[in-house]
């Protein structure tokens, strides 16, 4: 394919205008630590979110292990349980020193699965997709310099730094990290007396309060970006949808993360200074009332207050999970179906939907809690209702690559695996919110199967997606296919291998958060197919490896990539690596839509048409 | 435990079953361990309350339509992913899209949602409405605390917090065939009573009370399982229930009544509301 080559004109502005940044030499600690340039930061969050997307990954192994082997017999669970207890300690692995044989103990197994989500969620998808992709593509993709208020932007990276140490901190404390899973729920969270956790919930509340911080510093920076610092001609229904989602999840975030600290600081209170937000009068704790007049907590606290403000945040953060994934699938798809996106106006229109409806939502989560039935019935309708968005959007993926030319690279592959798995996520969101069903699969492994689903299969497989398509713009090197390719199908494979068998783990009715499955004469059956599971998550863990490997290799080693290697539309793509501070030599000028592949007008030869390549005429008529 | 057979029961299982080959399930399930019980199926355990099988219905609607849909969708997907490959000369279809197609694929899916959502409404205020639960009904109190099931019968008072009350622990008591309330609150962390013959779950939880019913409609042993994470010990929360004749209750309340003061207790009747 040829590569476009921008009209003489165009290319000469462009060499003389190098607009006010000088060339002053900035010392390592500003250029690589503490740099305001949205690019570092961006790479910033890519290690920090690739750290714990490690340390998120080693704990659901941890996780697996006991669920596959429960019995702690086998050479499997032995082999591996001395490997982990070389980073979690012998006595979390109930090591027998007589017997030379390792357990688990029952409250690090839901110390690991607590601390494994809270990783996951706010410590590896949240900073790819809001910290690494956000700060690196919004300005490029924008024509702008770099973000509004720069130095925000590394004040949030350096928050999320010091939330990261406060959670990694609970690991070391007396009584261990929090084990109330990630959601919280007191009073188990509320008083140390029901799980023996005391700092490591502290601490778990601490990090996360911090980590909403530096979220809400990035939102604010994202949305004030996008609306200001537009380049010229860059108009709103110009924005590729990557933007757009990010853009309206900067919104989301902005709405849900206070409501998340308000929670997070009352439940702090209760667990700190003697308030009873969360605490009502009368519990028992071995056989002596705690709570009400004259002990130790005040009282008179509602336990469901908690779940209303949690997911009144969480469901809008499980989109703020997956909107920026969809939009970079989005991208990835359109550019390697070499078709414009489907339904462009449709899909924003969709994300804004999708953004709306997450506020009305919540209760879906509380179907079995207590609150009242008829609140059920309004949350079932609002939650069936935005499963249509999520529809219209798969269908219009399906427009997408209907009639292209399509490129089987990895980041296509990715992108294609996000949407064939997200569609097994969507469906499955529908068993749950159907009322009545949902009291049988609740607090099941169906659960966990859905949010699988969309969470990895989703949010993390189009984060694969999107390292793979702009690595050549992070590091000026191409990340080798090969490689690539034996991540993808290991990943795919060993994903569904993991994850399709917890549907029918929760349709045979085993619970959540359960340490040891065979206590229940009903589920030890299932023996032999979480012994599978656990192995399928292990090569998934293997293909993880493969991915960094290749990551790091090619930084040295990778093919040094074209200016646009992909022959994408973008404005990231016009500016060539490595991209100096203040992105643009020139301000740039952008004439059409992001996704005008194979449009009939495309210069001679080619197969797309950049943003900002003028049109035919568009010189003369100037001069 | 007598499993229905037939061709009727050959439809019943076979969205199960076509689920279960999609999920590759063969292999694993090979080497599972060959259970001896009634649990020789990897699919929902065997209905036992007067709704259940309403719920396995609307569980295998969904699943007939999101299956179908996902056969569509995927097949469509590979599909095109073949048929689109990048060839040599291969040029893409310029196009922006189709807003007859966009109404449609907005509308669909939101007609269908909708009835599902009006049929699962109807039968979740069935199950939970309070206004709706069996009159009469006989009432169990069940006080949740780490890691046991405080069970009390009112005794033959039918009052709670009497002399008369009979407690037990993790032993649930249910009479065949007869509807019953029970009325859950935890005493210290949030608890989750689950029974999946039955069907039902709900959560216990300190400081409210909440309520389900049950109609059970096999005789047996089953368990009780929590189904909300209540600390450390969670995993070993379980509790058993055992369907029996009314008339088994009857004695076996008898037998549990406490010592003290007995002015000659009428025979329990847990079974008036019949
Ligand atoms: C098609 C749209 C979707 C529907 C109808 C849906 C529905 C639901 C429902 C009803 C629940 C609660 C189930 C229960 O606890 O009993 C749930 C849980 C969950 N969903 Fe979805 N969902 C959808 C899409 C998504 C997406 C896109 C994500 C994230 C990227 C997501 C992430 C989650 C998570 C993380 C939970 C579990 C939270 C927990 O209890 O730990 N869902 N979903
Ligand atoms: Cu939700
Ligand atoms: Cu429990």
């Amino acid at each position: 394919m040829a590569t476009i080559v921008l009209p003489a004109e165009v290319k000469k502005v462009s060499h003389n205008g190098h607009a006010g940044h000088g060339h002053h030499e900035l010392s390592f600690v500003r250029k690589y630590l503490f740099s305001t340039d949205h690019k570092t930061i961006g790479k910033q969050f890519l290690f920090f979110s690739m750290f714990f997307l490690l340390v998120g990954g080693t704990l659901a192994l941890v996780v697996r292990l006991q669920l596959g082997f429960p019995d702690h017999q086998s050479g499997f669970f032995q082999f591996f349980a001395k490997f982990f207890s070389l980073i979690f300690g012998k006595t979390n692995f109930d090591f027998n020193k007589d017997t030379g044989m390792y357990g688990m103990l029952d409250n690090f197994y839901n110390s690991a699965f607590t601390m494994h989500a809270t990783f996951m969620i706010f410590f590896a998808v949240m900073p790819f997709l809001m910290g690494t992709f956000a700060n690196f593509l919004i300005p490029l993709k924008i024509g702008a310099g770099d973000m509004a208020f720069p130095k925000l932007n590394m004040a949030s990276f350096w928050v999320a730094v010091l939330a990261g140490l406060i959670m990694l901190t609970a690991f070391f404390v007396k009584g261990g990290a929090a084990s109330g899973g990630w959601t919280g729920y007191p009073t188990l969270s509320a008083v140390p007396d029901f799980s023996g956790v005391i700092w490591g919930q502290n601490l778990w509340l601490i990090s996360l309060l911090c980590s909403g911080i530096s979220s809400l510093l990035g939102a604010i920076n994202y949305i004030t970006t996008v609306v200001n610092m537009r380049c010229p001609g860059m108009s709103w229904f110009r924005l590729p949808l990557s933007i757009w989602a990010i853009f309206i999840t900067a919104i989301l975030l902005l709405l849900a993360v206070p409501v998340l600290a308000s929670a997070l600081i009352l439940l702090l209170f209760d667990r700190t200074i003697g308030t009873s937000f969360f605490i009502p009068t009368g519990l028992l704790s071995a056989g002596t009332v705690i709570s009400g007049p004259g002990t130790a907590h005040a009282g008179g606290g509602q336990v469901l207050l908690w779940q209303h403000l949690f997911w009144f945040f969480g469901h809008p953060e499980v989109y703020i999970m997956i909107l920026p994934a969809m939009g970079i699938a989005s991208d990835v798809l359109s550019n390697f179906s070499r078709k414009p996106i489907f339904g462009y106006k449709a899909m924003v229109l969709a994300i804004a939907g999708i953004a709306v409806l997450g506020f009305f939502v919540w209760g879906h989560h509380m179907f079995q809690s207590g609150m009242n039935p008829l609140l059920g019935t309004t949350f079932m309708i609002s939650t069936m209702l935005i499963a249509v968005p999520s529809a219209i959007k798969t269908f219009n993926w399906m427009g997408t690559i209907w009639g292209g030319n399509i490129r089987f690279t990895t980041s296509m592959l990715f992108a294609i695996g996000f949407v064939t798995m997200f569609v097994i996520g969507g469906l499955s969101g529908i068993f749950m919110a159907s009322t009545p069903v949902d009291i049988f699969i609740h607090d099941t492994y169906f659960i966990v199967g859905h949010i699988h689903y969309v969470l990895f299969g989703g949010s993390i497989f189009s984060i694969f997606a999107g390292l793979y398509f702009w690595y050549p713009k992070m590091f000026g090197r191409m990340m080798n296919e090969k490689l690539g390719k034996i991540h993808f199908w290991t990943a795919f494979l060993s994903f569904n291998g993991v994850f399709f068998p917890m549907h029918i783990l929760g349709i045979g009715g085993m619970m959540r958060r359960i340490y040891d499955y065979t206590q229940y004469p009903h589920l030890v059956r299932f023996q032999g197919m979480n012994a599978f599971m656990t192995i399928c998550a292990f090569i998934l863990g293997f293909s993880t490896l493969v991915f960094l490997f290749n990551f790091f290799w090619s930084m040295k080693k990778g093919k040094i990539a074209d200016i646009n290697p992909w022959q994408s539309n973008t404005l990231e793509w016009t500016v060539a690596y490595p991209i100096p501070h203040g992105n643009f030599p020139e301000m740039p000028h952008v004439f059409r839509g992001p996704y005008e592949y194979s449009a009939p007008d495309c210069p001679a030869g080619t197969d797309y048409y950049p943003q900002n390549m003028p049109p035919p005429g568009w010189g003369e008529a100037k001069a | 435990m007598s499993r229905p057979s037939g061709l009727k029961s050959t439809l019943k299982k076979l969205p199960g079953f076509l689920f279960a080959v999609i999920a590759f399930l063969a292999p694993a399930a090979s080497f599972a361990v060959p259970a001896k019980s009634r649990y020789d199926h990897y699919w929902l355990p065997d209905a036992n309350s007067t709704y259940a099988p309403k719920i396995d219905g609307m569980f295998n609607t969904i699943l007939w339509i999101t299956m179908t849909v996902f056969v569509l969708v995927e097949l469509g997907i590979l599909y095109f992913l073949f048929k689109y490959r990048h060839k040599p000369g291969r040029k893409a279809t310029y196009t922006h899209g189709n807003n007859k197609l966009e109404i449609a694929w907005t509308i669909v899916p939101a007609v269908i949602l909708v009835f599902l959502a009006i049929f699962s409404n109807s039968l979740w205020s069935e199950i939970r409405d309070p206004a709706k639960f069996p009159k009469d009904a006989p009432v169990i109190r069940i006080k949740p605390r780490q890691f046991q099931w405080d069970i009390t019968y009112p005794g033959p008072d039918g009052k709670f917090d009497t002399p008369d009350d009979i407690n037990t622990i993790n032993q649930l008591y249910l009479a065949y065939n007869s509807p019953i309330q029970i009325k859950l609150q935890a005493q210290d962390v949030i608890h989750s009573f689950f029974v999946p013959e039955f069907r039902i779950k709900q959560d216990a939880v300190p400081g409210m009370q909440t309520a389900v019913w049950i109609q059970p409609t096999k005789m047996g042993d089953f368990n009780i399982a929590c189904a909300e994470l209540c600390g450390a010990q969670h995993y070993r929360m379980m509790g058993y229930v055992h369907i029996v004749t009314p008339d088994s209750l009857a004695s076996w309340l008898k037998s549990q009544a406490p010592e003290a003061p007995a002015p000659a207790a009428p025979a329990v009747d847990t079974t008036k509301a019949k």
